[in-house]
């Protein structure tokens, strides 16, 4: 595929997601408002009331019955979005794990934002986290351009023959969510290109051989998801977890695929200035963008850091992680969420089960911050730096947690 | 677990039906008790075949009630609701 010439405009991070939504024009959406996911549900059914798009828009009356909805279409053979946050992916949990199980490739737009109680609208990871083991897979966006480009890629990765999931495309509530940034669209053709149609795999059932979907004319009749006791349902999860595995490899592949055409490529994991660092930030979605800031500014102070944004955080690239940060000594691993009562932060604990049991890795510490929207400025990221430094100078037991902005 | 039921690999993914459900005998989880119509008790009212949760009551060419044990799980609703008393039953 040779490069397309591509249209700059000035979108917001919900804007862009429902602009690359409309281009892919999936056969349903179902979606309910919530803050800070609002304005993708707006604009994109204003592209339905406009015969922009074909898409039949179900306006439910809740997210559970909105990511029901989108089981029913998929199942059927359809492409189905939908986007959500906070509460409303709460509200999602029990039907996420179905989702998931009946390897339906849902794409579903998650703008993260704080759980209550207090209620807050702003941006942590707290909600993505909930979902963390639900089956999803779970990408991270920095900014308004990737949260377009990664919604377009996320159809091919989860309708990959050997992915077959749902998943979940993360940005961070009002940080990129409501925030303008000029981005490059590809032509509608193009996307249409790129995603082409969803082709459906074919599964033996107890007719023989079959589409995965509800056939409506009933040539091929197929019962899916059905009842599994201790002598079946082991083996469903194992393939999960394959399917999983084979992801870490496609989204690579849809990457490489996507940057010929676009000159932007996202895979599994963001190197930034990694290349002869002593020190690493490692974490996810906007303030990742603060952080490579920060590097620059630590840079001409003569600390060697670098920054490692985790895209993929489900499936979570182990071999990446362990390969970008072989040669770093000290590690920042930053948390935008909590593990209540748990040995760490979430990224913390997958952090520290990746260098496990090797005989070399980095001394990490891991950094609570951003709770409910609270900011997080350079200056906060080259403290951060400056004290993982000592500690890997002093030495640290265990796995350390401290909290960066919080009121003492 | 069982050799016979395939592994991961081979199994269809998302809980297919790879099979028909009526290839599994569930009359094997009967536990304890078996229907028996008494043939000369039974007037083939049909109570029974209405009031069967499994589908496992029927009527024969005789028009009497017969039990697929196949598919009867011993539940005993049948024998309790029979209203000639017609079915009893008895331990396996």
């Amino acid at each position: 595929m040779a490069r397309v010439e591509q249209k700059r405009l000035g979108m917001m991070g919900d804007e862009a997601v429902a602009y690359a939504i409309k281009q892919v024009e999936p056969d349903v959406v179902a979606a309910y408002p919530i803050t800070p996911q609002t304005i993708i549900v707006e604009r994109f059914s204003d592209y339905v009331a406009d015969g922009e798009v074909r898409t039949e828009f179900v306006a439910v009356e809740s997210e559970h019955s909105a990511l029901s909805a989108c089981v029913g279409a998929a199942a059927a053979g359809a492409r189905a979005f939908t986007a959500t946050a906070s509460q409303g992916l709460a509200l999602m949990w029990e039907i996420l794990y179905i989702a998931s199980s009946m390897r339906l490739p849902i794409v579903m737009a998650i703008v993260n934002r704080a759980l209550s109680a207090p209620i807050n609208i702003h941006c942590d990871h707290s909600d993505a986290m909930g979902a963390r083991d639900s089956g999803w897979i779970q990408l991270f966006c920095e900014n308004c351009q990737e949260a377009y480009d990664t919604v377009i890629q996320a159809w091919r990765i989860a309708e990959h023959p050997d992915v077959q999931l749902p998943v979940m495309v993360c940005l961070d509530g009002f940080v990129v969510s409501h925030t303008l940034e000029d981005i490059e669209v590809l032509p509608d053709e193009a996307v249409k290109e790129f995603v082409g149609e969803r082709k459906l795999v074919r599964v033996v059932g107890h007719a023989g051989d079959a589409f995965y979907r509800l056939d409506p004319t009933g040539k091929e009749p197929l019962s899916m998801g059905t009842f599994a006791m201790y002598d079946l349902y082991f083996e469903y999860k194992r393939q999960q977890e394959e399917a999983m595995r084979a992801a870490l490899r496609v989204i690579e592949e849809v990457g490489h695929e996507y940057s010929r055409l676009t000159g932007r490529y996202y895979g599994l994991i963001d190197r930034y200035r990694l290349e002869d660092a002593e020190v690493a930030i490692v974490g996810l979605g906007s303030s990742m963008g603060t952080a490579k800031e920060a590097v620059d500014g630590l840079r001409e102070e003569g600390i060697k850091a670098g920054v490692l944004r985790i895209r993929s955080f489900r499936p979570f690239p182990m071999d990446a992680i362990r390969g970008a940060l072989k040669d770093v000594r000290a590690v920042a691993v930053m948390d935008r969420a909590m593990s209540f009562g748990g040995p760490a932060g979430p990224l913390m604990m997958d952090m520290a089960a990746a260098f496990y049991g090797l005989e070399e890795g980095p001394v990490m510490v891991n950094y609570i911050y951003g709770l409910g929207g609270r900011d997080i400025s350079t200056d906060d990221f080259k403290a951060v730096v400056r004290d993982v430094l000592k500690a890997a100078e002093e030495g640290v037991k265990g796995v350390p947690v401290r909290f960066v902005g919080v009121r003492g | 677990m069982s050799s016979s039921l395939p592994g991961w690999k081979e199994l269809p993914m998302a809980g297919v039906a790879f099979r028909p459900s009526t290839d599994v005998k569930t009359g094997e989880w009967r536990l304890g008790f078996r229907p028996v119509v008494k043939e000369e008790r039974c007037v083939g009212c049909a109570m029974c075949v209405v009031l069967c949760p499994d589908m496992a009551m029927g009527l024969g060419e005789e028009g009497r009630a017969q039990v697929n044990y196949d598919y009867c799980k011993g539940c005993g609703i049948c024998a309790k609701e029979c209203p000639y008393g017609a079915i009893e039953m008895v331990p396996e």
